[in-house]
């Protein structure tokens, strides 16, 4: 046993979010009225909203969870603590298209690992990468309900079932 | 991939392959929205009620708890305002039927939608949609605007004093927030952590009110039921196991895809190698997993000459259990070391951490898995995994710690072949974990 005292850091260091808040178009604005009015309660709407922040600006960031803090009247912390929770929620920027690989078993054994290497070597970035040009980014996700037509990968939201080396190719390159 | 019917006429399968059946007009020349004319007509909710118990209907999200019952625990005196929402959080591995539902057939789940709302009093329902299935959330609210347009969904449907909203909600990735307690605090707004039951949905749910929570399979067969009647319907199945029930097949077969089979199908080695179409490039079968990745693992010589009866005591007899009916088959090429490994690494990603069994446990356990994997296995390593499963098997907050555990330790006794292998080496790597 060491006799050292032991170190104690703090578990969170203040960060600097700014006072910037998001602002969004009339026709977004819009939309998440129409969102909010599903809910008798307002923070039910968090998930939509959040969806709609990270397809307009890209991510999640500082200023979209300001903006959803006030329009949700939350504190920061409500939206941080949700936002981290889900796996499809960014709180970092992602490439322009985001490739999402099935790496769970049904994928596995018909080659998931394949089609994942494929991809790395092909645009030169590692699992969990983006291309320097932020064009893509390269993730291994678990099960997307499509084990019947493995492998497949996501790209953004659209599926991309039944593939192959070659597959992966074309669809990669229709890309616009 | 298939979509079809085997051993019965199609039910829930019915209008899948038909030109655009995603649309009103195709589902209404095909028998729809007649279940909620004629409840609407002629029952009071007690008699959908009571004939949905009388169908058998187990639910089919995994846990197969009887329906009718668990619609029945919704008290009919409670002032507050009463919600029926439908897991659409299709996340368990091996399970893909929800989604060719919803994708090919949107109305049936709003007309069971509908249904369930009249027979529990609510005028407020959801569908909780996994976020990676965005697709189908934009095929459902057009479906659901169109239904609106034909004044079968909102206020006083067709014509009556019955009033129901159908809306649709996005999950963002988070496998717990199946577990139906999960999803309802998803649905709040809060991070998808499991709640203590008692008190169930039933009684406290979403908003701390009466809640109904059912899968997209088990809605979907609600208006059969009431058009045929709920025992027509049972008889189709078994006496227990009422009914038909959707499996996914995925893994190394032919004829991977979705099959409506009658409750009771006999047997599983006929379904695998005759009706799947045998195992791809005329190997031998290894292993199943039935049921989603949370159930009993099965050896081959559990199944080929065991006429294994598909349904929920005939699986539980046979080793394994029905859970989601995401059957995953593989051949004999693979490591079952290897894929128990897989799933662990799912199970720790998708523990939520509220509780320290599950969120420890499903940690260490990928710990171990990866150390062996790297070539330091250890001889007393199959016991490590036993110890830890059994450290988190009913002893977490929620389900999700007895599925990860399951697959570990039914693969560790049933495969031990494929363990020893790894275990043999007694290496000197990562000796921390």
């Amino acid at each position: 046993m060491s006799t050292e005292p032991v170190q104690i850091r703090p578990l969170s260091q203040p960060v600097d979010i700014g006072s910037e808040v998001a602002t969004f178009s009339p026709e977004v604005e819009a939309e998440i009225d129409r969102h909010l009015a599903k809910y008798p309660v307002q923070r039910s709407a968090i998930l939509p909203l959040m969806f709609i922040v990270q397809r307009e600006r890209g991510y999640l960031d500082a200023p979209g969870m300001l903006y959803l803090a006030n329009r949700l009247s939350l504190r920061i912390t409500d939206i941080w603590e949700v936002a981290t929770f889900y796996s499809m929620i960014n709180t970092k920027p992602v490439g322009k298209y985001h490739i999402q690989v099935c790496k769970t078993l049904s994928c596995k054994i018909r080659g998931a690992g394949k089609i994942t290497s494929h991809c790395s070597e092909k645009l030169g970035i590692k699992v969990g990468e983006t291309t320097k040009d932020g064009r893509f980014t390269l993730s291994e996700v678990e099960c997307l309900g499509s084990c019947g037509t493995a492998p497949m990968f996501q790209i953004n939201f659209a599926y991309h079932e039944d593939l192959t080396p070659e597959k992966v190719d074309q669809i990669l390159a229709a890309l616009p | 991939m298939r979509i079809e019917a085997i051993g019965c006429e199609p039910l829930q399968l019915r209008r899948v392959h038909l030109e655009h059946s995603r649309s009103l007009d195709v589902y209404r020349r095909n028998g729809g929205y007649e279940a909620i004319k004629k409840v609407l007509d002629t029952m009071s909710p007690d008699d959908v009620i009571n004939e949905v118990k009388k169908s058998s209907l187990r639910g089919r999200g995994g846990a197969g708890f009887p329906t009718g019952m668990k619609w029945s625990f919704v008290p009919k005196d409670s002032p507050k305002a009463k919600y029926v929402v439908c897991n659409a959080d299709e996340s368990e591995p091996g399970t893909f039927k929800d989604r060719y539902l919803m994708e090919r057939d949107p109305h049936m789940l709003i007309e069971g939608m509908l249904i369930a709302g009249y027979a529990l009093g609510s005028k407020l329902t959801y569908i909780y949609t996994r976020g990676e299935y965005k697709y189908l959330i934009d095929i459902m609210d057009v479906a659901i605007e169109e239904a609106r347009a034909a004044g079968l969904v909102g206020n006083n449907i067709l014509g009556t004093n019955f009033s129901c909203e159908v809306y649709t909600h996005t999950g963002a990735g988070a496998y717990i927030c199946g577990e139906e307690t999960a999803l309802l605090s998803s649905l709040e707004g809060f991070r998808g952590h499991p709640r203590m039951k008692p008190p169930f949905p039933a009684v406290s749910g979403l908003y701390a009110s009466p809640t109904v929570v059912n899968n997209v399979e088990t809605l979907t067969a609600v208006p059969d039921i009431i058009k045929m009647g709920g025992e027509a319907y049972q008889k189709l199945g078994t006496e227990k196991s009422g009914g038909t029930k959707l499996w996914s097949v995925s893994g190394h077969v032919n004829r991977p895809g979705v099959y409506e089979l009658p409750m009771g199908y006999d047997d599983m080695e006929k379904f695998i190698m005759q009706d799947c179409g045998g195992i791809l490039d005329g190997k031998k079968l290894k292993a199943v997993i039935p049921g989603g990745s949370s159930v009993y693992i099965m050896r081959a010589d559990q199944i080929i000459g065991k006429d294994v009866r598909m349904d929920y005591e005939g699986l539980v007899a046979a080793g394994s259990m029905v859970g989601s009916g995401g059957f995953i088959v593989m051949d004999e090429t693979v490591d079952v070391f290897e894929s128990t490994k897989n799933l662990t690494e799912f199970y720790k990603h998708e523990s939520c951490g509220w509780c320290t069994p599950c969120r420890e446990g499903t940690d260490w356990l990928t710990k171990v898995f990866k150390r062996v994997a790297d070539g330091g296995g250890r001889p007393e390593d199959a016991q490590l995994m036993l110890d830890l499963c059994d450290n988190i098997e009913g002893k977490s907050f929620c389900p999700l710690g007895d599925a990860a555990a399951w697959p570990i330790q039914s693969a560790v006794k049933r495969f031990p072949e494929d363990f020893k292998k790894h275990l043999s080496v007694n290496g000197e790597k990562g000796a921390e974990n």
